[in-house]
């Protein structure tokens, strides 16, 4: 097969099962479309997995722009392909916006990435959707939207300019909006999804701005352009040298501005702090879409901007990726620290998603462009990125499944349930282990990477952070496994009408996926050679100081995390009751919802909200009002003229006649 | 001869009368007859003209003649109106006939 020929329907086949599914869902029983969905999207992954494969492992090549033939490796090093780019949105004669499919080692990665979870959760959200015997009336819909994120999120990652990227990046949010949303009879679920539309939105505006500021100072939206010969291209536009760091507005360097607005654009997505208020709300939505698109894909999305356009920010403005890697350490314990006290389950993974990515924003932080230890945090964000998506996508479809049985997210529900659920219990420990950094599973090898990246770049306190971070996420993580598995068996269980039990084969399958791939990671060729910064062959180091540190420091958190959870005891209650203050004030997440609440209420209502209120009310309708009120004074006194008299108007007539006369005369 | 200016000054005088008459006259009659002396009016003026520039010609004449005959006819139509109107009211002054306002 031609991967030109079958690239296009990578990204039509979702778009038009969207179409599809939205259009037909009155006629088709939620089950039938739930079916057609998932086939078209296995085709989907079909042809995603073959253009990586082929990418990393085949032979092809394709004709770019200028009539040479581009293929796929040369020597150790993968080329970046546009497979296809048309035109798209004819600005102007120099502004022309492309869509395009663009090949590289980390967007063929994501094609994986994508493919494998999307497909999982299509096959795991026809168990979950079918409840009490009966399919949900939405599903149709559910299904729609479902493909239409799975095409704006492919759209995303094959994008060959930065705009193309913001229109999926914007359509990614919406299914997202959609999708939390999805129970829009819940009032939880309807601020949920307004409040994750309008975070992102709002750091949305921010990337926006910066690609304005860096297309029209680059003069193009390429990617490939930005970052081609180490980003020259930009250096050049802001005439960035050795000394001067070119131009400046308001007293900071441009190009510090730009790339940072394009990074508070992916610290939305990607729920940084302090944007990342949403993502915990955002967990009302159906869980496997919580899978997909809240641990797995599009939250990554910042991670993959930042990736994308790394030349630029490592030759043009390392200070940027310094802040990155600050704000990605403080994020990253900060979330482990509010997920220590959740009781919702879905909360607790849903800070540690947000913990994890901020480990991925780290690796690319302390990242640069030199050498193969500088370049090392760049391979390890990507490798975290991937195998984060599968352990992660698996710890919440085990808790759909979980949620399924006991109908409830609350832990205090839950406890003894590994005796009922054998294969979620295995599956979730598997995860957990892996988030926890314990080897031979897949979270051990990118988390030592990132931590070796770290240490090794002379990022020391930060260092110190992120494995202070790791200690408190296999904490949490073995807090919430004992607690939902062992701890103490609910009484309710042995009265239920249904017993917790394993899944049917739909819920069942996309969890043992997740945990081979978790489990035999390590037998994955792909990232020694080839999703590197350089596109070329890298020797991941194995520094075993820092790698035992870190099991160490794992091991004793699921050490205090059995003694505390695995029996039902005193002691978290007790530890818990020594500092009440505390407890609370990380359970309300660190009072950050209410400080947004509270600058949203009395500065953007109070003021700016007001005086625009003021200057509508008093300036647009008070000019509105002044006309209606010339109108209607003028033609009160006019209107006398027009009495129905006919005799006045004879007069008027008359006098005019004779005036008219009177003037011809002299 | 009696100058052509003494024809006109009378037309003139009675002109301004009819329109006087037409508006400010009340009753419905008063403004018919208003009306009748402003025809009477240029019904000179045609008569004198043509009696002084186009001696050996009759059109003055007979535009007057069909200016009598329609104001007839026009007196006949509108004093049928009055009358009716008189029926209706039981006064024939113009302000009374305002059904048309609003």
């Amino acid at each position: 097969m031609e991967i030109t020929s079958i690239a296009p329907w990578v990204l039509l086949l979702p778009l038009c099962m969207f179409v599809f599914l939205g259009l037909t869902s009155h006629k088709f029983s939620g089950q039938t479309s739930a079916k057609i969905g998932t086939v078209a999207f296995g085709i989907v992954a079909i042809l995603c997995y073959y253009i990586a494969g082929q990418y990393f492992f085949g032979s092809f090549s394709v004709v770019n722009e200028n009539g040479y033939e581009v293929f796929n490796k040369t020597g150790e090093v993968y080329n970046q392909m546009t497979i296809f780019n048309m035109e798209w949105m004819k600005m102007t004669e120099n502004l022309i916006i492309h869509i395009g499919f663009y090949l590289d080692p980390i967007s063929a990665m994501m094609l994986v990435v994508i493919a494998t979870v999307s497909l999982m959760v299509h096959i795991y959200s026809y168990g979950y959707m079918f409840e009490h015997g009966h399919f949900d009336e939405g599903m149709s819909r559910y299904y729609a939207v479902l493909s239409l994120f799975s095409f704006a999120m492919l759209g995303l990652v094959l994008a060959t300019n930065i705009f193309q990227m913001y229109i999926f990046w914007e359509l990614v949010g919406v299914s997202s909006f959609l999708l939390i949303g999805y129970y829009f009879f819940k009032p939880a679920a309807v601020s949920a999804c307004k409040k994750a539309f309008i975070v992102t939105r709002f750091a949305d505006m921010f990337f926006l701005i910066g690609i304005l500021v860096l297309s029209y100072h680059a003069q193009t939206f390429d990617f490939d352009k930005l970052n081609a010969n180490n980003a020259k291209l930009v250096m050049d536009a802001f005439q960035i040298t050795a000394e001067s760091k070119g131009i400046a507005f308001l007293g900071f360097p441009l190009i510090t501005i730009a790339t940072f607005c394009i990074f508070l654009g992916g610290a939305g997505k990607s729920a940084m702090f302090p944007f990342h208020i949403w993502l915990p709300d955002a967990m009302e939505g159906p869980t496997p879409s919580s899978a997909l698109i809240h641990a797995a894909t599009m939250v990554v999305a910042g991670v993959f901007l930042v990736a994308r356009l790394f030349p630029v920010y490592s030759f043009a403005a390392p200070e940027v990726l310094n802040a990155i890697c600050y704000i990605g350490a403080f994020t990253a314990l900060f979330a482990a620290i509010i997920a220590v006290a959740q009781t919702d389950i879905k909360r607790v993974l849903a800070f540690s998603t947000i913990s994890q990515i901020a480990y991925m924003m780290v690796a690319l932080g302390v990242s640069r462009f030199g050498n193969h230890e500088t370049e090392l945090g760049f391979t390890a964000s990507m490798m975290h990125l991937f195998t984060h998506a599968m352990f992660k996508a698996m710890l919440f479809l085990c808790c759909g499944c979980i949620i399924h049985c006991v109908e409830s997210n609350e832990m205090k529900h839950m406890g003894g349930l590994w005796k009922y659920m054998k294969k979620t219990w295995i599956c979730f420990g598997i995860g957990c282990l892996a988030i926890a950094g314990i080897p031979p599973f897949s979270g051990f090898f990118s988390k030592g990477e990132i931590l070796t990246a770290c240490f090794e770049n002379g990022y020391k306190a930060i260092y110190i952070v992120m494995t202070a971070t790791a200690g408190l996420t296999s904490f949490y993580m073995f807090r919430l496994f004992f607690h939902i598995f062992h701890w103490q068996e609910n009484e309710e269980y042995a009265t239920m009408k249904h017993k917790p039990h394993d899944q049917e084969w739909q819920m069942t399958l996309p969890l043992i996926v997740f945990a081979v791939l978790t489990v035999f990671f390590f037998l994955f060729p792909g990232f020694n050679n080839g999703i590197t910064a350089t596109r070329g062959e890298m020797e991941m180091p194995t520094n075993w100081f820092i790698e035992g540190i870190s099991i160490a420091v794992a091991l004793t958190g699921i050490g205090i995390a059995y003694v505390l959870y695995f029996k039902k005891n005193d002691m978290p209650k007790q530890i818990m009751d020594k500092c009440p203050e505390l407890c609370s004030f990380v359970y309300d997440r660190m009072k950050i919802d209410e400080i947004w609440y509270g600058i949203t209420r009395s500065f953007i209502f109070g003021v700016i909200c007001k005086s625009i209120a003021w200057f509508d009310h008093n300036c647009i309708d008070g000019f509105m009002n002044f006309c209606a009120w010339i109108t209607k004074h003028t033609s009160y006194n006019t209107k006398e003229a027009q009495s129905g008299n006919v005799q006045q108007y004879v007069w008027v007539f008359i006098m005019g006649v004779i005036t008219i006369v009177f003037l011809a005369v002299y | 001869m009696i100058p052509v200016e003494f024809y006109l000054v009378v037309s003139t005088l009675l002109f301004f009368i009819g329109v006087f008459g037409f508006i400010a006259r009340k009753n419905l009659v008063g403004v018919l007859m208003s009306i009748e002396l402003i025809l009477n009016a240029v019904n000179i003026n045609f008569v004198a003209f043509n009696r002084y520039l186009f001696p050996g010609q009759l059109e003055g004449y007979i535009y007057s003649l069909f200016v009598i005959v329609v104001a007839a006819a026009e007196t006949a139509v509108a004093i049928a109106i009055i009358m009716n109107i008189y029926r209706r009211k039981g006064n024939e002054t113009v302000n009374s006939i305002k059904e048309l306002k609003n």
